[in-house]
């Protein structure tokens, strides 16, 4: 057909058979398209609640724990050998640890030593995995003594002398080789010192450099390096600032491997460029009328930061700085290269000591191979998310309720 | 009353020829969620003539203009009553389908839009995508057609392989015209075509308009009172989304019949 | 005394010297003004200048001692570094309060020390790349000048054991870096290979086609996918994902291990996904609207406005997202560590166990092995290939968003 010919009303026919032709199909593409899109979102999403759903039903059991009665002879011999304090067949029902904790008796209880009590011991972690249905004693692959050790549970189970219990030493007791007696705390207190340090390192740098690089710097090279720099150390991967800590702070000035320091350092470095990107965001977002009213006013340079700009940028900051400090808690490579993933039973008491933090702590409990220590790292994983998720929305509402439109 | 109202030079005012009706628009109303912002606009679009839309900013004439080619559809909250037909086709029947209606009724806008492609792929996208030409000699004639008719031939020529995006603002918008004639369309709606642009480049728009209303029913949104002077064959007045007053350009402008016309073409508000 | 206790017996004698400097230069003001004086600043700007001038020189005595000493400067004891501060702050004390004058520009001073706080704020910055640069590069140098350059770089065979131990040569065995790269490859390809489609595609839903309603609950909940910790992914991929490969693969009669690379790759292609659509739904929606207009006015489809008219457009902003993605993948860490493989393996099979650069350098570093010893070295220059490819990446892929952004301004 001629496309250059006028137009009549049979080529205008043509015209719009040869559109009509194509267009059933392409509509089908457009229809395909969207479905693409929608499938996508969805799945993503999907991914997230399956992760969450996972999480949950392989953790949630960690927070209950069984516990067994038994009749325990306070005799003082017994505190010495503590498995004489049981009868015979508690022991392989009852927790070591719970039988190795009987002699801080005479210390802590004095009063009972030699009587006889009931008490409700924390049972071993086969037992706590058979009743919660995560270990199988009874199938064609277990033993004869397995057999008998399931059927005497179920037993003490009819009686109501097994119980399931709150797990509160998961969250007051430190590391332990002995599954059911491990807890989050020392990892718990050594984050915290870590973040304490990671703060207290980053803020300060951060909001300085910010506050440089958006009111006073000159634009000139050294900026635009500064620039460029704070950019990439953003995206350089975390692994690498493990590198650096092991290098420069333990190999060359002496922290103290393991240390809360040598971590809060790192993880401190590894911070800076998020707060500083947020806090220019949010110095930026301050209009310059306010510099110029403050100017007006006779302030100077300084002062007009100090009292004007800085107070109202301060919401936007702390959002970038919690943000921040969210993203080094769940940080765990650049912790293993400088040794913060140390067996630590007991929370640290100072800066200096070696200490784990949370992630550390569930990287450690993923290599374990006893069945019990699986829903504990799903667990100590679900009290990590809490934390991070209670973190980042208090920055949205941080962010909502101070948003400023100017 | 025989006086010129304003200083616009009516000399280059093309005649009202007594066309046919193109686009018959009866009673259309527009609601954008509670806002009213045309209210029973009627107005038939002679063929073959260039249309002015013409009245101060939210009037509603580039509203109007976009309802021509179904372009509100892609706002939400947005409702419209009232018929606009063009030959046997209502144009706001909710079943008729756009993809067809916008190769009968093409657009440009207010700011030249190239796609980042070359420049013959900008013209031979849409009718390529349509099944209008197949690859080859027939779309490279029907490329050279449109170019030529939208006047941009002897400055682009030598280099359809280079982008698009890297004409002047004038050529951009020929291109945009080019692109859009491509398409074998019967209307085109323009939307403050020339007002990106310099005083030159407007200039080989406005001839460019005129030339092209030969062969296609033109409506043009313009700010510009002493463009649509120049370019339009019909004039329509609008305000606060009423149609004031529609006529031939040389009565609207030198014998309006209403207050409120006479008052924006002499700029007593605008 | 412990350092803890050294650094508190500093920190007490700086603010008990300052303070006292700020007392005795403000009276000292106040005692001018009251005469009747005019004075260039407020009294309380002249303390802040007797006291800054009091702890800035015995911040910097302290800190000239202490790096002393990490150079081997063993007399210099931690009594002795803080009674040189603590004299050098009185100096400061005695001349900054013979300073306060009507003249002295207080303010002035007050303000440069500020400014140079702040540079010097500025310089940890760049201090820290460089020192990431200079740990990585020296403990690199010192490799290379026990492994042959060209079989790190070309070497097929990863086997540290297999080295040979305190020889004089250069070693030519057993570090062969290219089945560390091929593995790290090969679990980034799996993870761009999920994340990107999704990532893009969901992107363009919430910014085209998607209700506002809709897309302000899908986007906070892809970035929740962003914040979780890559230890929990890490988990999650090594106990989840990992068996069900193993069985999926069993189904159809494939031999998969527990440590494939589909597994890691999968899970970090799901962590890396919000990087791409947050990344990839900026770009889309900063094409101006006029393009959609101007597609849409031509009779296209909005499937075919975005695919032919947005995407392109777009383009640069998404490939740079792509780097960024891809760097992300390269250097992750915990989700290979608890997944993939440690034995080195030079395949492209995702069923099969393979091992990347960065398990290597998590092995290497936190084994029991001296440091110094060929393998612990081999993680620096491991770290040294990663940061350049990254740095590389980084920038390329910045300097391309700045280029579209400034396209559409």
């Amino acid at each position: 057909m001629d496309m250059t010919a006028e137009m009549t009303p049979e080529r205008r026919a043509e015209l719009d058979a040869r559109v009509q032709r194509k267009l059933k199909k392409r509509y089908r593409a457009a229809k395909r398209f969207h479905f693409y899109c929608v499938g996508s979102l969805v799945l993503a999403i999907s991914f997230l609640a399956f992760f969450f759903t996972d999480m949950i039903s392989k953790g949630h059991s960690a927070f209950q724990q069984a516990h067994v009665q038994v009749d325990v002879d306070y005799a003082e011999k017994n505190l010495r050998f503590t498995k004489r304090a049981i009868a015979e067949d508690m022991h392989d029902i009852v927790s070591r640890g719970w039988l190795r904790d009987l002699r801080r008796v005479k210390k802590e209880n004095p009063e009972l030593v030699g009587t006889k009590a009931v008490a409700w011991a924390l049972a071993d972690d086969e037992v706590d995995q058979y009743l919660k249905g995560n270990k199988d004693l009874t199938g064609d692959d277990n033993t004869v003594e397995q057999k008998a050790l399931a059927a005497r549970i179920d037993a003490l189970k009819a009686d109501g002398k097994i119980k399931m219990k709150f797990n509160v030493g998961f969250f007051t007791n430190g590391d332990s080789k002995i599954p059911e007696m491990s807890g989050l705390w020392s990892a718990m207190v050594g984050s915290i010192l870590v973040m304490v340090l990671t703060l207290l390192f980053s803020f300060p740098i951060g909001v300085m450099t910010a506050i440089y690089l958006e009111e006073f710097a000159p634009d000139n090279r050294l900026t635009q390096l500064i620039e460029i720099n704070i950019n990439n150390l953003a995206a350089v991967p975390s692994i690498l600032f493990g590198l650096l800590g092991l290098a420069i702070f333990i190999n060359f000035f002496g922290v103290p491997r393991s240390s809360a320091l040598a971590g809060g350092l790192t993880l401190g470095l590894m911070t800076l460029p998020v707060i500083i990107i947020s806090t220019r965001a949010a110095l930026r977002a301050v209009p310059d009328t306010i510099r110029q009213a403050a100017y007006g006013m006779g302030c100077t340079e300084w002062r007009t930061v100090r009292d004007h700009v800085l107070p109202l940028s301060m919401p936007g900051i702390l959002t970038g700085t919690i943000i921040g400090i969210a993203q080094a808690m769940g940080e765990t490579a650049p912790l293993l290269i400088i040794g913060m993933m140390a067996y630590i039973p007991e929370a640290p008491e100072g800066f200096l000591q070696a200490a784990t933090v949370l992630p550390a702590q569930i990287f450690t409990w993923a290599g374990m191979p006893e069945r019990a220590y699986v829903e504990r790292t799903a667990a100590g994983i679900l009290v990590l998310m809490s934390v991070l998720i209670l973190m980042n929305a208090s920055a949205v509402l941080l962010r909502k309720k101070f948003e400023r439109r100017w | 009353m025989t006086m010129n109202l304003a200083a616009t030079d009516l000399s280059k005012t093309p005649t009202a020829k007594e066309s046919p009706v193109k686009i018959a628009c009866t009673d259309v109303n527009l609601w954008y969620g509670d806002k009213h912002a045309l209210k029973g606009i009627t107005l038939d679009l002679k063929q073959n003539e260039v249309t002015a839309l013409i009245g101060p900013s939210g009037c509603g004439k580039s509203t109007f203009l976009r309802c021509l080619n179904r372009m509100n559809d892609q706002i939400k909250g947005v409702r419209i009553e009232g018929s606009i037909m063009m030959g046997e086709t209502d144009l706001l029947d909710p079943k008729l389908d756009v993809v067809n209606l916008r190769t009968h009724v093409g657009m440009v806008f207010q700011k030249p839009n190239p796609f980042p492609k070359s420049i013959y792929d900008n013209i031979s996208y849409a009718p390529l995508m349509h099944g209008l030409v197949k690859k080859g000699s027939e779309c490279d004639d029907l490329v050279e057609d449109s170019i030529k008719k939208a006047g941009l031939w002897d400055e682009v020529a030598d280099r359809l392989d280079a982008s698009g995006t890297g004409l002047s603002g004038g050529q951009q918008q020929r291109l945009c015209i080019a692109r859009a004639i491509a398409v074998q369309p019967e209307v085109l709606l323009m939307d403050e075509p020339a007002s990106a642009l310099d005083p030159i480049s407007t200039a080989t728009i406005e001839d460019l308009i005129q030339e092209l209303s030969d062969s296609y029913t033109i409506a043009i949104v313009t700010h510009n009172l002493q463009q649509a002077a120049r370019v339009a064959g019909y004039t329509a007045f609008f305000y606060m989304g009423d149609l004031i007053e529609y006529d031939n350009t040389g009565q609207i402008f030198t014998n309006p019949g209403q207050k409120r016309t006479e008052d924006y073409i002499t700029g007593r508000y605008g | 005394m412990t350092t803890g206790q050294l650094l508190l017996l500093f920190a007490a004698c700086l603010l008990l010297l300052a303070g006292t400097a700020y007392v005795i230069g403000r009276r000292r003001a106040e005692g001018i003004k009251a005469g009747g004086t005019f004075m260039n600043s407020q009294p309380g700007q002249y303390g802040q200048f007797a006291a800054t001038w009091t702890a800035v020189p015995a911040i910097v005595a302290a800190f000239v001692g202490w790096v002393a000493t990490l150079f081997g400067a063993e007399i210099i004891s931690g009594k002795l570094i803080i009674a040189a501060a603590v004299a050098a702050a009185v100096v400061g004390l005695v001349w900054a309060v013979r300073q306060v004058d009507p003249e002295l520009r207080a303010r002035l001073g007050v303000e440069r020390v500020i400014t140079a706080a702040l540079i010097t704020a500025s310089m940890v910055s760049i201090l820290t790349t460089l020192g990431i640069l200079l740990s990585i590069i020296f403990e690199s140098i010192r490799f290379f000048g026990m492994v042959d350059f060209m079989h790190f770089v070309t070497g097929t065979e990863w086997n540290p054991d297999a080295a040979p131990e305190g020889s004089e040569e250069l070693i030519t065995k057993g570090f062969g870096s290219l089945p560390l790269f091929a593995g790290t490859f090969l679990i980034t390809g799996i993870a761009m290979t999920v994340a990107l489609p999704i990532g893009l595609l969901s992107a363009i839903y919430m910014s085209e086609y998607a209700s506002p309603s809709v897309r302000s609950v899908s986007k906070p909940l892809l970035e929740i996918l962003a914040g979780i910790p890559t230890v929990v992914y890490g988990f999650f991929a090594a106990i989840t994902i990992a068996p069900i490969i193993v069985a999926v693969a069993d189904k159809v009669g494939l031999q998969a291990s527990y440590q494939a690379a589909l597994a890691p790759g999968l899970v970090m292609g799901i962590m890396i996904i919000p990087f791409i659509s947050s990344l990839s739904d900026d770009v889309i929606n900063s094409v101006p609207e006029s393009m959609r207009d101007g597609s849409l006015a031509l009779g296209m489809t909005k499937s075919e406005t975005i695919r032919h008219i947005l995407i392109p457009a777009a383009l640069p902003g998404i490939i740079s997202a792509t780097l960024l993605g891809v760097s992300r993948a390269l250097g992750e860490t915990m989700i290979v560590v608890m997944a993939a493989g440690l034995r080195p393996n030079l395949t492209w099979n995702p069923l099969e166990a393979v091992t990347t650069v960065t398990v290597r350098i998590v092995d290497a570093l936190t084994g029991d092995q001296a440091f110094g010893t060929p393998e612990t070295l081999a993680a620096f220059s491991l770290g040294l290939v990663l940061f350049v490819v990254t740095l590389i990446l980084n920038i390329v892929s910045v300097s391309m968003v700045r280029r579209f952004k400034q396209q559409y301004a």
